[in-house]
């Protein structure tokens, strides 16, 4: 028997590989809980795409500065050290490779790194793109974080070819997944990690993509 | 004397004609909110509106939405329930969606006199459709154009008489660039301090950027 992890599981997991000195921007969704599991002493500067280098704990309601907020539009506080820049800068930071890493949430990623994150159909009347995009050409790495299988069907998104619009080709690194951590390679998806309890072909018969045993499995 | 500082909101929206394009900062904090009042009240109308997202159902730019008098929105996403989702959905908006790091940089491409750049944001994806694409250091890149705006809204702490702005914190965002992009930066500040009291390194747009001023306490 294994037990999948929940979001704030996903979200401590990813925490784990961050190391210090890391420059990291963290998406909406299961990321933007990553930064509440680095240890306060271990430094890693958080960006947001609004133009703030150095996001800290969420602020207390009466410390509330109603002039600094996320890209989610909440209200934040901002490290020692912090720095704010203008939005084409912040998008620079994004776009011109300065990010060690981002973490992206995802309706699917294909073995060969595309990412699909932003519409589940072409014919989506309203269009919403925001940054993702940007991020996810832009970053040194891109790690994705998402449930394994979607949530009614238990459709794999671990796919071998993404069936929503992409956001970005080639892009993803790494998949934590709610069963697994998957590393994307030449070859294809490599299983890096797993839950407890969990074998490497029962994660296969819920992946759609062909799985490669890690090192360690 | 250099002075930019104008008395009244009437004043300050003068002259904005049918069909211009309003540049409007702002990203939860730092939207010059009483300048977008003064717009509506202003009257100008077909104007193309360029904001970082379309909005809610309430605030300043449902309000100006909700107005009619913006005949196309150029922004990084619309909330389908939303006053400029259904607008659209009725066929009463265009809407251009750019990626929010290409569209600060096409608008910080037009204050620096870029005519067009090349990026490899959406060069993958459907918004690439029908645009023009190549390859660059091996990398597939979509053309992009610079946003001119004739009008930019923004939204300041302080300014001096010469246009000398700071922004706060993170209400910052696009309003330097979105004051280089435009012929005519208009800026609410909060406070107004005298020449020279802003530090020279610490000012965020400079005053040769902006055209009025208009002092609304916070």
């Amino acid at each position: 028997m294994f037990k999948p992890l929940d979001r704030n599981g996903i979200a401590a997991r990813i925490a784990r590989d961050i190391p210090e000195g890391w420059f990291v921007n963290l998406g909406i969704g299961i990321p933007t809980g990553v930064s509440d599991f680095v240890p306060e002493d271990r430094e890693v500067i958080f960006h947001a795409e609004n133009g703030v280098i150095g996001i800290g704990p969420a602020p207390a309601p009466k410390d509330i500065n109603p002039y600094l907020v996320n890209a989610g539009v909440q209200h934040i506080t901002l490290r020692t050290g912090g720095a704010f820049v203008h939005h084409a800068d912040s998008f620079a930071i994004a776009r011109g490779g300065h990010l060690d890493l981002c973490v992206l949430g995802a309706f699917e990623v294909s073995e060969n790194g595309d990412i699909a994150n932003w519409a589940r159909s072409p014919d989506e009347p309203v269009k919403q793109v925001g940054g993702a995009m940007d991020l996810a050409v832009g970053a040194k790495r891109l790690w994705v974080a998402m449930e394994h299988n979607t949530k009614g069907g238990g459709e794999s998104r671990i796919r071998r070819v993404c069936s929503y619009p992409l956001t970005a080709k080639g892009v993803v690194r790494r998949v934590y997944t709610d069963l697994a951590v998957l590393d994307v390679t030449p070859a294809g998806f490599v299983v890096v990690d797993m839950v407890e309890g969990l074998t490497f072909e029962a994660l296969q018969e819920r992946t759609e993509a062909t799985l490669i045993r890690g090192a360690s499995r | 004397m250099i002075d930019k500082f104008v008395s009244t909101r009437a004043e300050a929206m003068a002259g904005i004609a049918d069909g211009s394009v309003i540049l409007l900062a702002g990203f939860g904090a730092g939207t010059p909110e009483y300048l977008v009042a003064g717009l509506i009240e202003q009257g100008a109308k077909d104007l193309t509106l360029v904001v970082n997202a379309g909005g809610r159902d309430d605030g300043p730019i449902a309000d100006l939405l909700a107005s009619g008098r913006v005949k196309k929105l150029i922004c990084s996403f619309v909330r389908p329930a939303s006053v400029a989702g259904r607008l659209y959905q009725a066929g009463n908006l265009d809407l251009e969606i750019v990626p929010q790091g290409t569209l600060a940089e096409r608008i910080r491409a037009a204050g620096a006199g870029v005519q067009a750049f090349y990026t490899p944001t959406a060069a993958d994806t459907l918004l690439a459709e029908g645009r023009e694409t190549r390859v660059i250091a091996g990398r597939n890149c979509l053309l992009e154009y610079p946003i001119h705006g004739d009008v930019a809204l923004i939204d300041a702490w302080e300014a001096d008489r010469w246009g000398n702005l700071t922004h706060r914190d993170s209400a910052r965002n696009y309003n330097p660039i979105m004051a280089m992009a435009a012929k005519m930066a208009i800026v609410q500040t909060a406070h107004v301090v005298p020449l020279g009291a802003i530090e020279p390194a610490n000012v965020h747009t400079a005053g040769v950027f902006v055209q009025r001023v208009l002092h609304v306490p916070g």
